[in-house]
């Protein structure tokens, strides 16, 4: 019943956008900011690795063999010799862009989908998702392996396969957001102005939209890249001598018992990035989105 | 409400059907040929292919005789096991693949909606952050990683627990029933918190502690329920992700269930075992989900009515 | 006899954004079967009050500062868990504003109901489930349920707004309190239900000897049931006697305001109707097509405007009354061709609009405006104060960017908006402010004539007889016709020369307003109008016969 204090708005003399607060409100949350500091830092160290990498990625020392972390190797190196910091900064790079290529995948199938399903709404949007539905009871996990296996390891139908899957929550999400804001009266006043539907869509629908879209954006990255690294560990996913967490992951285990670093290091790469990545996305909801209860 | 039950399962049908076609197809359209001869195989495998799958025969016609046998339930012979039906492979691994799921998923509802719940039950304070960050890890921390790690930590440095096999030495159902549950348990904590929050914030709770019933009866009889429907409609995906988890979990312990032979499969282009595996794991998934829907459903007696009314 | 005494009572809430003192060193007292009425609007601290008698308030951010409130000697604010659930169970019942969200949607009506009495923390008063259900069928019986024996097994869904409300109170008063809080309990409700209510509330209390802490943000309803009336504004205690002396001998200004601000009369200000019709609306139906319903099934349509003919003259404001559920806002926004029509004619001077092309209507667009129920919704959250204004002078070409400040800088004076603000968002205004924008907006482009769709009816009742001056005066400057639509017949009387009242898509009744009110032809418009309350309570007494 408490309706906080209305009046001092009145007196407060800076206008503040809800973009303006919202990033106020995410600079307060710390986990939130170490997310991006993770993931900013994870991005140009990726864009940077041909350059900052202290080994040439295939670069072997086979009589080094596998060594401890030491001065030399900072994270230590693999049993032919090679340098773990360079493999996990290489591997990160192929994780990062599977990530954000099939997020984009499924950002653009996803937006187009549910924006068209939720603005025109009635029967088009009943028979929208009545497919979406139906796709959702697919087991994709499955199908996907079964790709990977029938036409063998292919990145590009990776991102095609994962993207496949990851769109359908995003276009219920932008159905449900756009059908919300459609029913606001502030569209309908915009209708009653004269507003072309396409100046409706694009000055009072998609800005309002954008925030939730955001948010399950950068949470949908570390989804994908958890999906390729589960593929990828399983053999399925990337192919040597392209490399990634995953495909680390899956060879630090076979050795994990005498060389535990090569099992560890890359799954602290794993761990950290998908925490950093939920931890922002959490923060971001938090931030734009203050009505959606943290599930 | 009869009603409704068979027209969600009239739809659960072309769904099925758009999986064994899109199945059959993609093993068909394999590079070179999923049947072609190939040395490994021995001749009476080929002949049986060639009898089942009419391979002298049009695609199409391959396809309708293949609908009509997983029809009558018959998947074939295994392309790589000699001498095996692929039904007799998925009946040897499906009572492992089913009581790891069980345990998994036991510990994944025993932990999960404990601690979402307890988190629920107060937010902002030690008892919500502590199994929320421990849930975040448990999302961050997947099983191909975390069963190694448990594996290298419990089994080979404490030696507290076996590190492979199923049912064979005591105690070696404990790492893959955790490895595999864990996840789970992380999503269905942060579900639970959510949906109990959600329903705590509710006027019908003010109304029941107005009532001057205790707080044990307001959580267990007032929130619960509406609480934790978003943890059921889960179950369905749920099981699915277990299933494929089972993938990892049994080849990183040796058991021998339906994931291993999947796995094996894949690499082996065992196409006939990989196919009839596909249809019976997309089967019970999509039973699952039909199932957990049905229960989400009926637990919340505006939708039941709505239903029943047409 | 004394049973609730609360003394220096003083709540503060510590929010992220610093602290707000809710409620300030509050004192009042209750005897048995007593009425005491509480007052004030959004923010005033009448809900905190009475929640912190029961610990219902979260705590954080919620703090009880200081006081005393003792119920039958023992203090309410200092006592330990298991007697505030004696109290909670067996002395003090609260009636919640909303019936929709107050009942438990998972649990059927009647379970809800006993379960005070079998889950009574006292042993004595515990009833087994058998006994229960008796007590709470003959209950059920006396609040006015219908077929309470099956009734009984229902889900709240299954109820009305009014019968839920009525299923709260049974629940309230399963375990016969002592004292009945009731939280703004008609609210929600339409005007007629509220009668319902309140009269069924007044015989229970009756019939019981219980006494009764009645809140409310709207005078009007209290003066009939009310023996005492505390008046609260920001936390603090405006005025506090008997109910008499607050309406006849007011002594506070805060008090006055709010006794003036209740419309009361007819229109004040002369009638401009001409004689040339501006818009007419012949034979409309507008329906709402339901997908999930196939096309033959004959709930296929939502007949929202079922066949409504009506004219409206130049210049004059012409009031649209119906209770929730009538058409008549549907019917406002089919004259704008926001609604699906279904068939029918709507003219605009004369010329066809119903079958226009949007290119076509939108001269029309410049001369027919709307203002919205929902200051909150009706606004864009990520559009200035300035983006907003512009948008309608841009679109229609009714000023350029060389002039465009300096209109709109006229625009938030005329609906009086400070010239500071012109570049805040919706979130920085208050309600009423938020509506001033929407008006503006709405008044822009000169239009003609505007829509009114219940403008006020979101605001406090302060707030709300200074929108209704806004509008009357821009009427009144601009010359407008005015379409005015709203549940609240004080204020449609207050307000139009002409009335229509609509019920279930149709037009039960139309006329001039005055004459309406004197002397209405059809049992529905009477029913709707001896249900206002009279904010007057030696009046209100006499005309409710049931007090």
């Amino acid at each position: 019943m408490h309706e906080g204090n209305i009046q001092s708005s009145e007196t407060e003399p800076v206008s503040s956008s809800l973009w303006r607060d919202a990033w106020i409100k995410l600079s307060k949350n710390r986990l939130a900011l170490f997310g991006l500091f993770i993931l900013l830092t994870l991005i140009l160290v990726s864009l940077l690795t041909p350059i900052i990498a202290p080994y040439g990625y295939e670069e072997q020392n086979l009589a080094l063999g596998a060594t401890a972390p030491s001065s030399t190797h900072l994270l230590g190196t693999d049993i032919f010799g090679r340098d773990m910091l360079t493999r996990i900064m290489y591997g990160g790079r192929v994780s990062l862009m599977v990530g954000f290529v099939a997020t984009s995948v499924a950002l653009v199938i996803g937006i187009t989908w549910g924006a068209i399903a939720g603005f025109f709404g009635g029967r088009l949007d009943a028979i929208m998702m009545r497919i979406v539905d139906a796709l959702y009871a697919l087991p994709f996990m499955i199908f996907i392996i079964l790709l990977m296996v029938v036409f063998g390891r292919n990145i590009y139908l990776l991102f095609l396969a994962i993207g496949a899957v990851e769109w359908l929550t995003m276009a219920r999400i932008v159905r449900s957001q756009v059908m919300s804001i459609r029913n606001q009266e502030f569209i309908e006043a915009a209708y009653s102005i004269g507003l072309s539907r396409w100046l409706i869509i694009k000055k009072h629908i998609i800005p309002n939209t954008i925030g939730p879209v955001i948010v399950y954006t950068t949470l949908t990255i570390p989804s994908v890249m958890l999906l390729e690294a589960f593929l990828s560990f399983l053999g399925l996913g990337i192919q040597p001598p392209q490399s990634s967490w995953g495909l680390l992951i899956n060879y630090g285990v076979e050795t994990m018992e005498e060389y535990p670093w090569l099992l560890i290091f890359p799954g602290i790469a794993l761990s950290l990035t998908l925490f950093a990545l939920n931890f922002l996305g959490d923060g971001l909801r938090d931030a734009l989105d203050p009505r959606a209860s943290k599930d | 409400m009869l009603k409704f039950l068979l027209s969600r399962i009239a739809q659960a049908i072309p769904v099925l059907l758009v999986v064994v076609t899109a199945t059959f197809f993609i093993v068909h359209a394999a590079p070179g040929g999923p049947f072609s001869a190939d040395k490994a195989v021995p001749p009476e495998v080929i002949e049986a292919l060639e009898a089942q799958y009419k391979l002298d025969q049009p695609v199409w016609r391959q396809y309708i005789s293949y609908l009509g046998d997983i029809l009558s339930g018959d998947f074939g012979p295994s392309f790589k096991y000699p001498g095996r039906s692929v039904n007799e492979l998925i009946m040897a691994g499906i009572p492992i693949t089913a009581e790891l799921a069980f345990y998994a998923m036991l510990v994944a509802l025993g932990l999960g909606v404990l601690s979402g719940v307890g988190a629920a039950m107060r937010p902002n304070t030690l008892q919500d952050y502590a199994p929320m960050t421990l849930a975040m890890i448990g999302i961050c921390m997947p099983s191909f990683l975390l069963g190694p790690l448990l594996v290298l930590v419990f089994g080979i440095e404490l030696e507290m627990v076996p590190v492979s096999g199923w049912g064979d030495i005591p105690g070696d159902k404990i790492l893959p029933s955790i490895t595999l549950g864990t996840g789970y348990a992380a999503y269905i904590a942060r579900l639970s918190r959510g949906g109990m929050l959600e329903i705590l914030s509710q006027d019908f709770i003010r109304t029941a502690r107005a009532k001057g019933l205790s707080e044990s009866t307001v959580i267990i009889k007032h929130a619960l329920k509406g609480g934790l429907i978003p943890v059921i409609a889960f179950l369905g995906p749920a099981f699915a992700g277990l299933l494929a988890g089972s993938f990892v979990v049994e080849t990183i312990f040796q058991i021998p269930g339906i994931g291993r032979f999947y796995v094996q499969a894949a690499f082996n282009r065992d196409y006939t075992l990989i196919l009839g595996m596909t249809i019976f794991l997309s089967t019970l998934i999509i039973i699952f989900n039909l199932i957990s829907d049905l229960i989400s459903i009926w637990l919340n007696p505006k939708l039941r009515d709505e239903i029943s009314n047409g | 006899m004394t049973i609730l005494d609360v003394k220096n009572l003083s709540i503060s809430f510590y929010t992220r954004n610093g602290t707000v003192k809710a409620v300030k060193n509050v004192s009042f007292n209750l005897s048995k079967g007593e009425t005491l009425a509480i007052v004030g609007e959004s923010g005033s601290g009448k809900s905190v009050t009475c929640y912190s008698l029961l610990d219902l308030l979260p705590k954080p951010p919620a703090k009880i500062e200081s006081g005393n409130a003792y119920f039958e000697g023992s203090d309410l604010l200092n006592c330990d868990k298991d007697a505030m659930r004696m109290h909670r169970c067996d002395d003090i019942a609260i009636i919640f504003q909303d019936p929709m969200t107050s009942l438990n949607p998972f649990l059927t009506i009647g379970e809800q109901i006993i379960e005070p009495l079998i889950k009574n923390p006292n042993p004595d008063k515990k009833l087994a489930r058998k006994d229960a259900k008796l007590q709470a069928l003959s209950l059920l019986r006396e609040v006015g349920i219908k077929n309470a024996d099956e009734r009984y097994h229902s889900y709240p869904h299954e109820f009305s707004g009014g019968m839920r409300q009525r299923v709260m109170i049974a629940m309230a008063l399963i375990t016969e309190p002592k004292l009945l809080i009731c939280d703004e309990p008609t609210t929600a409700l339409d005007v007629t239900i509220q009668a319902q209510i309140l009269r069924l509330i007044k015989k229970l209390q009756k019939n019981r000897d219980v006494a009764v802490i009645f809140i409310s943000h709207d005078l009007g309803v209290v003066a009939g049931i009310a023996d005492k009336v505390m008046v609260m504004c920001d936390g603090e205690i405006k005025e506090q006697d008997s109910t008499n002396e607050v309406f006849y001998k007011t002594k506070d200004d805060y008090t006055k305001r709010l006794l003036a601000a209740i419309p009361d009369g007819a229109k004040r200000l002369p009638n401009r109707s001409t004689k040339n019709i501006l818009v007419e609306v012949k034979e409309l139906k507008t329906y709402f097509k339901n997908h999930t319903k196939k096309r033959t099934d004959a709930n296929y349509f939502t007949r929202a405007v079922d066949d409504v003919s009506l004219k409206v003259f130049e210049g004059e404001i012409l009031g649209l009354v119906g209770e929730s559920g009538s058409g008549k806002s549907t019917l406002g926004r089919s004259i704008l061709r926001l609604a699906p029509i279904y068939d029918g004619s709507i003219t605009y001077g004369g010329e066809d609009i119903k079958n226009l092309t949007k290119t076509n209507l939108l001269p029309y667009r410049k001369k027919m405006q709307m203002i919205f129920q929902d200051p909150y919704a009706s606004l864009n959250p990520r559009m200035t104060v300035y983006e907003t204004l512009s948008e309608p002078l841009l679109y229609h070409k009714v000023a350029s960017k060389n002039n465009i400040d300096s209109l709109i800088y006229q625009l938030m004076d005329d609906v009086g908006l400070a010239r500071g603000s012109i570049f805040k968002y919706p979130h920085e205004f208050s309600g009423g402010q938020r509506q001033r924008i929407a008006i503006g907006r709405a008044v822009a482009t000169r239009p003609e004539f505007i829509i009114a769709d219940e403008p006020v009816s979101a605001l406090d009742v302060t707030i709300q007889a200074q929108i209704l001056d806004l509008i009357l005066n821009l009427v009144e400057k601009h010359n407008l016709t005015m379409l005015f639509i709203s549940h609240d017949l004080s204020v449609v009387r207050y307000i139009s020369d002409r009335v229509v009242v609509m019920n279930a898509g149709k037009i039960i009744e139309q006329g001039i307003t005055e004459q309406i009110w004197e002397n209405p032809a059809k049992p529905y418009t009477q029913d709707l109008l001896s249900a206002i309350p009279f904010p007057d309570p030696i009046k209100e007494r006499k005309r409710a016969t049931w007090l």
